[in-house]
């Protein structure tokens, strides 16, 4: 059966040149960097060639990069470790509500522990407005989190616009840059950020392996102590070969950024109105053009995504639902819900997110596939009844 | 989130009993889009026994097999006996549901018990039949 992966958003595979460059330090170059005989100098060596790739795609020093295990250890890393940090300029912290739950969570640790939290609304198209982030600084705000794209809309914020007015007012600005690195550039001495997370995974690197940028001079508390590690700032045994692969991603990544953009915005588009015209009922989430390249998320009204999804797989496509139905919490997406989405239609989400292994054949493939079962699903939707019957009224 | 058993796919694959009954002697609706699901169960009585029943249901994998087997158990019961069949049963039927799915089978046993509610109704019987006001949801968790 043809097999298409449409859920890069979740995990993208390892690219093979990564792999290559990994192999060896599972193996002969297994040493521990913070030996100083030759097979620890070794592994020393590789991880600082790994910082330096990454601080390059980001146009940072590599001196300001930490490695850390994920995405979320990097966005808990910023939000708890700056905050925690600096909490003697203020209690007061500013976020959107559509960030990441490695965000909002540990904020509301923060918050718990006696700190208060704005959570800014965006518009219908999950846009931040810098002018709402110039409003709700105060003389107590130690912290603005906005992050650079949404993940599950694609949505691409002003972080530049935003970065001008924290810069102004003084105040410490960490975005979370996971789901766009390796898509879109991203360039840190242009967003105006102090700290940047970002993680391998998401751009054809391997798991476990993610970094936090922090700004030369930024202070910033460690979150896991007892190790000399990434200069004192977090303890435990580099992750090597994830490391590495870190790295080669973020190398391969520098060189291919304009090609994925080009390429995944034609494939993508290709997508939307392919399902667009065969599909009624549709909504388009996410904003029409500021948004990730591989990023397409739709709501089909009267049908539930979690069927759609089995039955996609089925078909041998991959894809991701943002109904409440398969997340544990039974509970619609945050994001929808932020974007106003409502909660009925909302329910009805596929998120599909391409990579450079997908052909217009794939595409076209799901274009013919998810059309019949939408139609099927909705035969057997007693919402759609009922919509058949009150059109028929009018 | 757990897999799916087996039964649970094939009866989610090929449901049985999708479709409306046309004059039916009992009508249920139960759920809530929100919540991400709803189901309608019609049922034909002859003689005190359910000699038809069918569904439409919006909602996941769990939600079309529970009514899928809800429907297929109810045939050829008598009132008193689908009276007593349980959100359990159902999903015992199916080879159990994953934890965080078993609401959709209370869904399923409430569908039942608001087509015999309006059965007995229609009838003009003083209906025995209890549903909550939430069905299917007391088991949401955060």
């Amino acid at each position: 059966m043809k097999k298409v992966y449409l859920d890069h958003a979740a995990t993208t595979p390892v690219h093979p040149k990564v792999l290559e460059a990994m192999l060896p330090y599972f193996s002969n170059k297994f040493g521990n960097p913070s030996n100083l005989h030759d097979v620890g100098r070794e592994a020393k060596d590789a991880v600082e060639e790994a910082r330096a790739k990454t601080a390059a795609l980001i146009n940072v020093k590599p001196e300001e990069i930490y490695f850390t295990s994920s995405g979320a250890e990097s966005n808990n890393f910023a939000v708890k470790g700056l905050v925690q940090a600096n909490s003697q300029k203020g209690k007061h912290i500013i976020v959107s509500q559509l960030e990441h739950f490695s965000v909002l969570h540990p904020v509301k640790t923060l918050e718990k522990s006696g700190f208060s939290v704005t959570y800014l609304e965006t518009d219908k198209a999950g846009l931040v407005d810098p002018a709402d982030v110039a409003k709700a600084i105060t003389k107590d705000t130690v912290l603005v989190s906005i992050m650079h794209a949404n993940n599950e809309i694609g949505t691409i914020e002003p972080i530049e616009e935003i970065g001008k007015i924290t810069k102004a007012k003084g105040v410490l600005f960490h975005t979370d840059a996971v789901a766009s690195v390796g898509w879109v550039p991203v360039d840190v001495k242009a967003l105006g950020v102090d700290a940047l997370s970002l993680s391998g995974h998401q751009f054809y690197g391997p798991k476990g392996a993610a970094a936090l940028y922090v700004r030369k001079g930024v202070r910033i508390k460690p979150q896991i102590e007892g190790g000399i590690q990434e200069d004192g700032r977090r303890a435990g045994t580099e992750n090597v070969p994830a490391i590495v692969g870190l790295g080669k991603a973020a190398e391969l990544a520098a060189a291919e950024v304009p090609h994925r953009m080009s390429y995944l915005t034609s494939l993508r588009d290709r997508l939307q109105q392919g399902l667009a015209e065969k599909i009624d009922h549709l909504v388009v989430n996410g904003h029409p053009t500021r948004r990730l390249p591989h990023n397409l998320n739709v709501s089909m009204w009267y049908v539930e995504g979690e069927s759609m999804l089995l039955f996609l797989n089925m078909d041998g496509v991959s894809v991701s639902s943002g109904s409440a139905c398969t997340s544990r919490s039974l509970k619609v997406s945050h994001v929808l819900t932020c974007i106003g989405t409502d909660a009925a239609v909302a329910n009805g989400t596929l998120l599909m997110s391409l990579g450079m292994g997908n052909t217009a054949e794939d595409i076209d493939y799901v274009i013919e596939k998810l059309p019949p079962i939408v139609q099927r699903l909705r035969d057997m939707s007693p919402l759609y009844e009922d919509m058949i019957k009150q059109e028929k009224v009018r | 989130m757990e897999q799916y058993s087996s039964k649970v796919m094939d009866h989610f694959a090929h449901p049985h009993n999708v479709g409306e009954i046309e004059n039916a002697d009992g009508v249920g609706t139960v759920g809530n889009p929100v919540c991400g699901d709803v189901m309608r169960l019609y049922i034909k009585v002859e003689n005190d026994i359910i000699t038809e029943a069918k569904f439409k249901t919006f909602g996941c994998g769990a939600a079309i097999a529970t009514s899928s087997m809800v429907t297929d158990l109810v045939k050829g019961k008598s009132i008193k006996e689908a009276l007593q069949i349980s959100n359990a049963a159902v999903a015992e039927a199916l080879g159990g549901l994953p934890k965080v799915k078993m609401h959709c089978s209370v869904l399923a046993e409430e569908a039942l018990k608001s087509a015999l509610d309006d059965y007995y109704k229609k009838k003009g019987i003083p209906s025995p039949v209890r549903i909550s006001a939430d069905a299917g949801h007391e088991h949401e968790m955060e």
